[in-house]
């Protein structure tokens, strides 16, 4: 069977930035309040006409250009995201369109914070079987539509932006640079995340998704290292979903991970759902923080509850 | 386990978690009023508790637990 790899990252973020001071303005609430309880410091928002497709192009067209592939040679577009302004048109399609990607399969997939582990799962096993050649893995999220500005608990937190990666096939021979996905859900804890269809604004328990977050968290990213079968200590680079700097300092004391290696973009980009794995890819490759070719372990988790890892080879 | 040993494991605890000295963990300390640890650290507390003592504290009796002594009393009924 054909292995499958990442090519190539890409980023987007909009440009206007809100700072904790910002919030304090219309929220009851403070810098000092919001940096000890999640890590951010200030994160980014889309401008009003801006979509979910439009941040998802962007960031797939720096990721496209990064791989060096020509449009034509995607066959397959995902776009991981739970916050399109509309159910149809996915936004796959029109993201594909406006590339100058042919035709190729497109479909978008909501798993939540969870999304672009599941799509790039996804991506990689289409890859592998042969139903795609080259696929392009995008999160996107516009999840400041589902925000309600007067609830400090989840105003603070959440953010806009998009990440992509490219997906192909290695070459003969060559070990597969995406590890075996390690991915499921807790249902009987969906009450824990929503979107209340009456109010359209996300509502979260937030102890006990962090309670949720802390414990069972860190088995899954332990079985996606053994099932790829590295020790966490010989990880590059471990990306967290960005959901709150505790939660990520906690599961990443928990592997036994060294603080200078794991992702904290959120202090920076906010928790953007679905885009903050590959956002925070694509910033850590900017930095120089990523050696290629080495495994780096990526973990999404949140409403569903879904959860997804996996170990990668850094392009 | 004795209140004591529970006492001492508990210090280690916090001490990891919110970098609070062993020896200010005493049992009339509040944590919120005296300790400055917040809910979010008292989960992992409350966690990392479960783990050293196989005892768990649901959410729902945690924001009961006030004091240093109301969890070493919780541990020590529990166990």
């Amino acid at each position: 069977m054909t292995g499958s790899k990442i090519l190539a990252f890409g980023g987007y973020q909009p440009d206007k930035v809100v700072t904790n001071d910002d919030l304090a303005k219309i929220v009851e609430t403070s810098d000092e309040w919001i940096r000890s309880r999640v890590g951010i410091e200030s994160r980014r928002v889309a401008a009003p006409g801006e979509t979910v497709a439009d941040m998802a192009e962007a960031a797939g067209a720096k990721a496209l250009a990064a791989s060096g592939l020509t449009p034509p040679s995607i066959d397959l577009v995902i776009v991981a995201s739970c916050s399109a302004e509309v159910p149809i048109p996915n936004a796959a399609a029109t993201v594909a369109h406006r590339l100058g990607i042919g035709a190729p399969a497109a479909y978008d997939l909501n798993a939540a914070c969870a999304g672009f582990c599941y799509a790039l799962a996804a991506a990689s096993d289409s890859v592998r079987a042969g139903s795609a050649r080259h696929a392009l893995v995008i999160g996107a999220e516009k999840m400041t539509t589902w925000i309600d500005w007067q609830d400090r608990s989840t105003c603070i937190i959440f953010a806009d932006g998009a990440g992509a990666a490219v997906v192909g096939p290695t070459a003969d021979g060559e070990p597969s640079g995406i590890g075996p996905v390690v991915w499921g859900s807790a249902g009987d804890q969906a009450e824990k995340i929503t979107i209340p269809a009456d109010t359209h604004t996300i509502r979260q328990d937030g102890q006990a998704v962090f309670r949720w977050a802390t414990t069972a968290m860190h088995p899954v990213a332990l079985e996606a290292c053994t099932r790829a079968g590295v020790s966490p200590a010989e990880l590059s680079a471990f990306i967290p979903h960005q959901a709150n700097l505790r939660i990520i300092e906690a599961i990443a004391r928990r592997l036994g991970i060294p603080r200078e290696r794991v992702a904290d973009d959120i202090v920076h980009a906010g928790n953007t759902s679905s885009a903050s794995i590959p956002l925070a890819l694509s910033r850590m490759a900017e930095q120089g923080r990523l050696q290629p070719g080495t495994p780096a372990l990526l973990l999404g988790f949140g409403a569903g509850l879904s959860y997804a890892a996996q170990v990668i080879t850094v392009p | 386990m004795t209140d004591q040993e529970i006492l001492a494991g508990l210090a280690e605890i916090i001490d990891e978690i919110a970098g609070v000295p062993a020896d200010e963990v005493t049992p009339e300390k509040n944590f919120v009023e005296d300790l400055d640890i917040d809910s979010l650290s008292m989960v992992e507390i409350a966690v990392a508790a479960q783990d050293k003592f196989g005892v768990e504290i649901p959410d729902e009796q945690l924001k009961d637990l006030k004091t240093v002594q109301d969890v070493v009393t919780f541990v020590s009924k529990n166990s």
